[in-house]
């Protein structure tokens, strides 16, 4: 791809489990288990899952929050797990992320300017005068008023507060934006009103995000592509109207049934997957899916399904896909 | 209406330094026996309020209950002492909390947590507890009981956690269950499954639900009825169809369009005005700061509850213009 601005190939991380404090390790837990993606600029990746499946871990990695096992990650052409601390910290001026929770991740005892100010203060020489202005700027860029930079965070609701944490990710104008689950604990209106928010940002900047949701209908209001993720694999890849039109893989079927609308009518309508993830320490041979799985035949046990096109660029890891025909 | 549970003309009050300030202001609800009741709105809106309300849980000061009445089974709850409402809870109602994170004890197992529910509550020796914490566990459908008694909270998943939660609320018999936003925090696939576990013991059990919830689509999964509270008000009521076919009150359309829907359809956010607290308007509809329909009559006079068709009724001066809703029709998408 032309403008490509992430590439991640068969990225892996693994978690060590000791029994001891200085034994050796007994097993790994496989948190993220090559997972191979390529992202264009400008464009909306929604990373969906239930919670274990190694998202988090995987966004982690990709910023070098953590050591990756192995795999490479480029970001605009430069290797990130190849480089100096240096010159890893002038790219991290590109990629910012936004926390789940804004109630956490805001420091209780610093004033707005502050936490907004922090990212430009340690890589610009801004300070005084024109840092006041830039934070101002900011404020009014996410929708809120200009004086509130002297206030503390507890001053502020939910949805509000989230506004804060995508002011300071903007604060550097990065090139790519780490979303992890931006909605997930605030209301309906405040949420409809972020989505919004995050959209308008995205084409008046130019922005690049990775959206990592549970919630289906977030990712479909706002994602070009989505990757399902279970058990640090990419079971489904593919563009949005795809993934959503012409669901390939039953893991991601059970997550969409699993979704109660307007339209749902009485409990039974829904269904669900039994169970939990299993764990990442021992996962099930063959196909991962397979101890939950409502197709799982004798095949599955045994043999790892490989990726399946689909479609164009609409890619599976099932046994039971039909391959295009002449694809 | 059997009238099993009737909250009649409630006001409570927050006494702040600016003032006191009405936060409930409840005309009449009233929940049949066996059904499940869902109460929408957004955060502010007063749904934990009500909540603790019923279940004397306000601490008060700041809050005042000002006047009204909470008769469960015909009982006026607000006459009721302190240690008469210890003895209600757990045994007539309880309560599912927002999070199941903290509400369990990290110190204490959660077979240990059950037990004691039992030892509160009943004359029973502690093995006899046991077992009932054992058939509590497998009642909220965990596999392997007997393992899971002896797990600490934070060795369970967001899920079990809060199946335990459910199974605590439902150990001492209670018919009653105020369920406050039992789901937020949850993957959709956990969702899924506490909301059908919350479902199929109010058919098997028998018991009344009050599910309170920010989301639509929840409510109009697994609830009978439903009311939408707006600023500790009561704005529309009905049957879950009714209310989701025909939505009168701008406010319920507002809470409909706030779900992203598709891709290509914007999120309808063109008349939502967000709430501000410096726009109270104290004497008429207080939704009128924010009201795309707002004329001068909904500035000065309180809409009151109005039936509109069957058993769904209206509090918008504006719901009954030739027969029009207040707002447009909301589209199914």
């Amino acid at each position: 791809m032309a403008n490509s601005i992430l590439k991640v190939r068969a990225l892996k991380k693994y978690f060590p489990v000791r029994s001891g404090f200085f034994s050796k390790p007994v097993a790994w837990v496989k948190a993220v288990d090559g997972v191979t993606l390529e992202m264009e600029q400008g464009e909306v990746l929604g990373l969906v899952g239930e919670s274990g499946c190694g998202k988090t871990t995987l966004v982690n990695v990709l910023l070098k929050l953590e050591e990756p096992t192995s795999g490479e990650v480029f970001f605009d052409g430069l290797d990130l797990f190849n480089m100096d601390k240096k010159s890893l910290r002038k790219i991290r001026k590109n990629i910012q992320i936004v926390f789940q929770d804004p109630f956490w991740s805001l420091n209780p005892r610093l004033l707005i300017r502050d936490i907004v100010g922090e990212p430009i203060k340690v890589h610009t020489n801004c300070g005084g005068e024109e840092l006041a202005t830039k934070v101002g700027d900011l404020m009014e860029m996410v929708g809120l008023p200009r004086n509130g930079v002297y206030k503390y965070p507890h001053e502020f609701s939910g949805g509000e507060r989230q506004r804060i944490a995508i002011a300071r990710a903007l604060a550097l104008s990065p090139k790519l934006v780490v979303l992890d689950e931006p909605t997930s604990s605030i209301d309906v209106l405040s949420q409809a009103q972020i989505l919004e928010l995050l959209r308008d940002l995205k084409e008046r900047l130019g922005l690049t995000y990775i959206l990592i949701s549970h919630d289906l209908s977030v990712v479909n209001y706002m994602a070009d592509r989505i990757a399902v993720m279970y058990l640090g694999k990419i079971v489904e890849y593919g563009p949005a109207e795809d993934v959503f039109g012409q669901t390939a893989h039953p893991y991601t079927k059970a997550l969409f049934a699993a979704i109660p609308t307007l339209d749902t009518e009485g409990i039974d309508s829904i269904t669900t997957i039994e169970g939990n993830v299993p764990s990442a320490i021992n996962p099930p041979s063959g196909c991962r899916f397979h101890t939950r799985c409502p197709m799982a035949k004798d095949i599955c046990k045994e043999k790892e399904p490989g990726m399946v096109d689909c479609d164009e660029g609409h890619i599976a890891a099932c046994h039971f896909i039909k391959q295009k025909p002449g694809g | 209406m059997s009238g099993y549970f009737e909250v009649k003309n409630l006001k409570v009050d927050f006494k702040t330094f600016e003032g006191q300030k009405n936060v409930l202001d409840i005309d009449s609800l009233a929940l049949d026996k066996g059904e499940t009741f869902g109460i929408v709105g957004e955060s502010g809106a007063g749904k934990t309020v009500l909540a603790l309300t019923i279940l004397l849980l306000l601490s008060a000061p700041p809050a005042v209950i000002r006047s009204g009445s909470i008769n469960l089974d015909g009982e006026n709850l607000l006459q009721k002492t302190e240690k008469e409402m210890q003895k209600i809870r757990g045994r007539n109602i309880s309560m599912i909390f927002q999070d199941p994170m903290s509400t369990l004890n990290p110190v204490f197992t959660v077979g240990e947590q059950i037990i004691r529910v039992f030892k509160n509550n009943k004359r029973i020796t502690r093995k006899d507890a046991q077992k009932e914490a054992l058939r509590m566990i497998e009642t909220v459908k965990l596999p392997d009981a007997a393992n899971i008694m002896a797990k600490y909270p934070h060795e369970l998943s967001g899920g079990q956690r809060q199946r335990i939660v459910i199974a605590i609320a439902l150990s001492c018999g209670s018919e009653f269950l105020i369920a406050d936003e039992p789901t937020r925090n949850l993957d959709v696939t956990i969702q899924a499954g506490i909301l059908k576990l919350v479902a199929e013991l109010q058919k098997e059990l028998g018991v009344t639900v009050l599910f309170i919830a920010n989301n639509l689509g929840l409510v109009s999964a697994i609830c009978s009825r439903v009311a939408i509270l707006h600023e500790g008000r009561i704005v529309e009521t009905g049957k879950v169809k009714e209310v989701l076919k025909d939505p009168r009150h701008p406010y319920t359309l507002t809470l409909l369009n706030a779900i992203p829907r598709d891709k290509g359809e914007k999120v309808n956010l063109d008349n939502i005005v967000f709430k501000d607290s410096e726009n109270a308007n104290e004497k008429g509809c207080r939704y009128y700061y924010r009201c795309p329909e707002k004329k001068d009559l909904c500035r000065d006079t309180e809409p009151v509850c109005r039936l509109i068709a069957g058993t769904h009724t209206v509090a918008c001066h504006m719901a009954f213009k030739g027969g029009e809703a207040g707002g447009k029709q909301h589209t199914e998408g």
